[in-house]
Formats: C-alpha cells, structure tokens, sequence
C-alpha cells in the first residue's frame, strides 16, 4: 500500500476539484432523493385518498390556511441571494489562499508528460479514448451527448414531475440520467484522474505509479476469436455482431421502458419518432459499458474491423 | 424608519448666500451677522441630511420612494436594472434551499468573479510564446495579490464546471426541463458546452507543460473528425491533410504553438465570454418567461393524467 502515491495523485492541485465532486455529487444524490422519497410518499397517501387530495395543499413544505402563498423578493429572496454570493466568495477566497493553482515547467514540445492528462472534466472522454478509436470517443460522442442532452425534453412524453422531485413517477428517466452522469461521466473522470497512471495503464489506488510498466498488449479484434479471416467476411461479420447487439439492446430498452403498467402508459404516450430518437441515444450510450466490459473482461480492441473504420 | 418628520431642510442647493446690507454697522457686525446667518443654514441643512431620502440627489438616484409598504418593495426590485430580473414576488416555498441548490445563481455568480479577475489578469498577460510563461511568474511572485488573482480564477473555473453539472442534475431531477421549458433546458446544455470550452481554452494560457499537453491530447481528438480530420474516417479521401483539417482552424497551425496560444486567448478572453454572456440573457430571460422557477410545484397524481393532444 502506497499511502504517499495516493496522497500526491488527491493532493495535487488539479485534481482537488474531483475529490470535490466525489463529496458533492453523492450529497447532492443524496440530497434530491430525499426529497424525491418524501415526495412520493405523500403522493402514495393523495393517491389513496382522493377527498384528501383534493384539500391538501400538494407539498412536502408545511401550510397552514390564511398564510399567505407569495413573498416579496425583497428581502426574502434577495438575502438569500446576498448570503449565497458571500459564502461563494469566502469559500472561493479561502481555497485561494491555502491551494495554489498549479503551474508545471515552461510548455516543451520534446518533452512529453506521462502520464498527459487532459483537464478534469474531459478525462471522461480521454478515459473513452481506451475503449474506442479518438474519431468515437473525441468526436462522435461528446456530440452524441450533447445532442442527446438537447433532446431530453422532446423525448419525455412523461407529463407527471414537473416542478417537484419524484422518483416513483419518473423512474425510468431518472434512472437513465443517473446511470449517464454518475456511472459514466463522473465514474469515468474519477477513473482517469485517481487510477490511470503512466502510459495510460490501470493503478489501483494506493499502488505506486512504476513509470517503467510492461504491459504487453494482448488485445484482440473479435473476428480474430471466431477465427474469421478476410477483409470482406470481417467487414460483413462486425457489421451483423454491431447490429445484432443494437436489436437485442433495443429489445432490452423497450422492455424497461415497459416494466410497469405506468411505463406502459407513458409509452404509449410516445411518438414513433421519440422511440426511435430515445432508442438511438440510449443503444449508443450503452454500448459504452459494454464496450468497457468487453475490453476489461476479454480484452477485444475492436468489434468492427473495416479498411475505413474500426469500431 | 418615520421619526418626527420636521423636514424644514431645504434642498441642498443654495450655497453661497448674498451677505444682506444693513446701513451703518460695521463692516465687522455685518461680517459676523453674515456668519451666523451662513451657520444657521449650514445647521438646518445637516439637519436635513438626517434624512438624506428627502434629498434631491437621492431621489434622482433612486427614483421611487423605498418606505416600507408592499409597492415600494416591489418597485425597489422592479426599478432596478440589476435586480429586475426578479419577479416582484415568489412563491413561498421557491425561496427554499433544498429545491434549487442555489446551483443556477451561484454559477452565475462565480462567473461574473471570473470575469472580474480574468479581467485583471488581463493587464498583466501577454498571449505571446515569449513572454506567456515569464508573465504568469511575473503575476505569481511580484504583482500584488497576484497569486491570490490567478487562484480565484483557476479555482473559479473548476467550481463553476462543478456548479453547472450540478444545476443540470438538479433541474432533471426536477423534471423542470418538461412543458413549457423545453427550450431554456437546450439552451442551459450550449451553456454547459460553452462553460466546458471556456475553462479548455484556459488551460492552456499559462504555457506550462500541464496546459500544453492537455490542449495536444484535447485537439489530437480533432485531427480524428469524421470527414474534417486527416486521421479520421473519410478523412483521407477527402484530402484533409495536417495542414488544412479542422484542428489546422483551431491550432491556427499543424501544432500547439503561438498561433494557438493567440486563439485560445482571443477565444477564451473575448469569443466565449461574448456568446456565453448572449446565452445566459436568453437563459435568465426564458426563466421569467416561462413561468418563474418550477417549483416546488405540487404534485400532480397519476389518476389525474390528461390524455395527450392529437396533432
């Protein structure tokens, strides 16, 4: 166990904005599923009891009759405000001043930093780069994903939750958006920053980073397992594993997206173009981990091979 | 505020008053007559400034009376450029902490900081591959509060990419995205983007060996663009080349040098700031337009669902 590597990869400077999120994004996880919770629980109590819902007031906040719904901005809100901007400004004064930002040697094209690491919230993507070519993982899907963001809104034909936390109500969707930002975005920035060492390769915390590794690469194309050989039966045998995995993970999206007779009705709610665009993200969104298992478990570099592509 | 109102006091405005000819007195009677005529003006008006509301100067900055009734605090936020974003009033349980996080604000917030320091940066950088490097030293160990300057920004950043991820899991776990806000949530992920690129461009300013190589391995992603890079697929056959692909247009060059130290000054000092600050009106903009914040709404019932609209 090496405390002292562990201790210089957490300390270093650029790297305390991580150690940051692992605190804030749990509590903040945290943080809205409590509410989500207590909400649904009162929404379970006016479920049962339509003369209740029907006089209650909707909310986990306490009401009581004859206060009065609105406040003024000011002060109520403008404090606040005032409060927040301190705080942020205490917080960001004393961080200054007891870390300083980092600053390496002057820049030097001949001398490459090993292990080179693109900033925090791009290692993500950096991370990916193990998994898929860079015209996948620096092009493709960081557009995938911002686009996927964007469409958010026009694929949730869900019209319940809005405005208040819920889990039980939306629980496909927040699911899906959990497992998309904490299992792969921030899973996979904390990886690359704590974990991937020299040359790129897997430390584990707490092993010393040995800048002279061996690791012999002993990946395979997955056409190579079935022994297939020939440009033309690679290109055709990629091809059918590529599409057969998007059918069967269309197949599993649909069931989940079908599990209950409330998911049902909501996906009945769903035009043949929100399927389809929903399907499309979430197929390639998923063959990230099951790309990440395919080369962690049984170390297949490509799936696809083409004179124009590997995938 | 109301305590005995004797407003004698004139208006500030009558300062040098003519000395009243009395006959025969001495010119020395007339002098201190004239003086104690001046003290007791003088007197009355200090007396007015007890008061200084009353005062014209105060009212033509202010404009509007700031007494405790509901109309003038709605005015006080109404008829303020900075603070008329507001609405005059708020829900009640809006003002909690829990529901928004303060995420949305805050962010704001440590963006108008970093302009603030990023703007005195600027007196002291020059995007020049001779002097960058010596500059940040220049600004670390000699300008006053100089290091303090350069870690508020440098944190700043790194706590606003914090802040913005977390304002976006918020407002999905919220389901704030859904009817009528479907476009501010589009509009929030280019914010997202352009936050991701602002902090980039950043990086690599100091021209240290942590900066350049993150910006090698960030615009080696380029070079692999579908179509637009030289190593991407397709892009071979379509005669991209080092020298004229897409990451020739971000580089300003085939590598990172001073022509990229220029762009990503010029993107990340001006560009950036410029487009973020248009979005970020029409993000606040659309917030009021939309309704306010969306909550904490009350929840809605699976029984009361409304059948979808056919088109």
């Amino acid at each position: 166990m090496d405390l002292h590597q562990l201790w210089t990869i957490v300390s270093l400077p650029d790297n305390v904005p991580i150690v940051l999120l692992m605190i804030v994004v749990p509590f903040y996880t945290w943080y809205g599923l409590r509410q989500a919770f207590a909400n649904d629980r009162l929404i379970a109590e006016l479920e049962a009891n339509p003369a209740l819902a029907k006089t209650h007031h909707r909310k986990t906040q306490p009401w009581k009759p004859g206060w009065v719904k609105e406040v003024h901005v000011w002060p109520y809100l403008l404090r606040i405000e005032f409060l927040a901007a301190i705080i942020v400004t205490l917080l960001l004064m004393v961080w200054s001043i007891t870390l300083n930002a980092p600053l390496e040697e002057p820049s030097n094209p001949t001398l490459t930093m090993n292990p080179s690491k693109a900033p925090w919230y791009f290692l993500g993507l950096q991370e990916m780069l193990v998994y898929f070519d860079p015209w996948i993982a620096g092009v493709v899907m960081p557009s995938l994903i911002i686009v996927g963001l964007m469409v958010i809104p026009y694929i949730d034909a869900n019209p319940l939750g809005s405005g208040y936390y819920t889990y039980k109500q939306r629980k496909f969707a927040i699911l899906t958006f959990i497992f998309g930002f904490i299992v792969l975005w921030v899973t996979m920035i904390v990886i690359g920053t704590l974990i991937r060492g020299p040359g790129w390769m897997w430390f584990w915390p707490g092993t010393t980073w040995d800048h002279n590794r061996l690791e012999f690469a002993v990946n395979r194309d997955l056409p190579d397992i079935f022994g297939i050989k020939g440009r033309v039966m690679k290109i055709i045998f990629g091809a059918i594993v590529v599409g057969l995995y998007s059918v069967v993970a269309a197949l599993g999206i649909h069931k989940l997206m079908n599990l209950t007779p409330f998911a049902r009705r909501i996906f009945k709610r769903m035009s043949l173009l929100q399927v389809a665009t929903m399907q499309i993200f979430l197929i390639i969104m998923l063959s990230l981990p099951i790309k990440i298992l395919a080369r962690l478990l049984f170390r297949i570099k490509y799936v696809w091979v083409t004179p124009w592509f590997n995938v | 505020m109301a305590d005995g109102n004797g407003s004698k006091g004139t208006s500030g405005n009558g300062a040098g008053e003519p000395e009243q000819n009395g006959g025969k007195k001495s010119p020395v009677t007339v002098l201190v007559e004239g003086a104690k005529a001046v003290g007791a003006q003088a007197a009355e008006e200090i007396k007015a400034l007890k008061q200084p509301e009353k005062t014209d100067v105060w009212k033509s900055v202010l404009r509007v009376k700031h007494d405790e009734t509901p109309r003038s605090r709605a005015l006080g936020v109404l008829s303020n450029v900075f603070l008329h974003l507001h609405p005059a009033k708020i829900n009640r349980d809006a003002v909690a902490y829990n529901y928004t996080w303060g995420m949305g604000g805050m962010t704001f917030y440590v963006y108008i900081t970093l302009v603030f320091t990023g703007t005195l940066l600027m007196f002291y950088y020059h995007p020049s591959k001779v002097v960058a490097f010596r500059d940040i030293l220049y600004l670390e160990h000699d300008v006053p509060f100089g290091k303090l300057l350069r870690n508020m920004h440098r944190w700043g950043a790194h706590l606003m990419v914090i802040m913005v991820e977390l304002h976006m899991f918020r407002v999905f776990l919220t389901g704030s995205y859904k009817k009528p806000r479907e476009f501010n949530w589009v509009v929030g992920v280019i914010l997202l983007v352009l936050t991701l690129l602002l902090s980039f461009t950043g990086y690599l300013l100091p021209d240290d060996q942590l900066g350049f190589w993150a910006v090698t391995v960030g615009t080696n992603m380029a070079r692999a663009t579908p179509l637009l890079g030289h190593d991407g697929p397709f892009g071979h056959q379509l005669g991209m080349t080092p020298f004229n692909d897409v990451r020739f247009g971000l580089l300003g060059g085939s590598i990172v040098d001073s022509n990229a130290l220029l762009r990503a000054y010029i993107w990340h000092c001006v560009a950036i700031p410029i487009i973020a600050s248009a979005f970020m009106v029409v993000h606040f903009w659309r917030v009021r337009k939309d309704g306010g914040i969306s909550g904490p709404a009350p929840v809605q019932l699976e029984s009361e669902i409304k059948e979808p609209r056919k088109l």
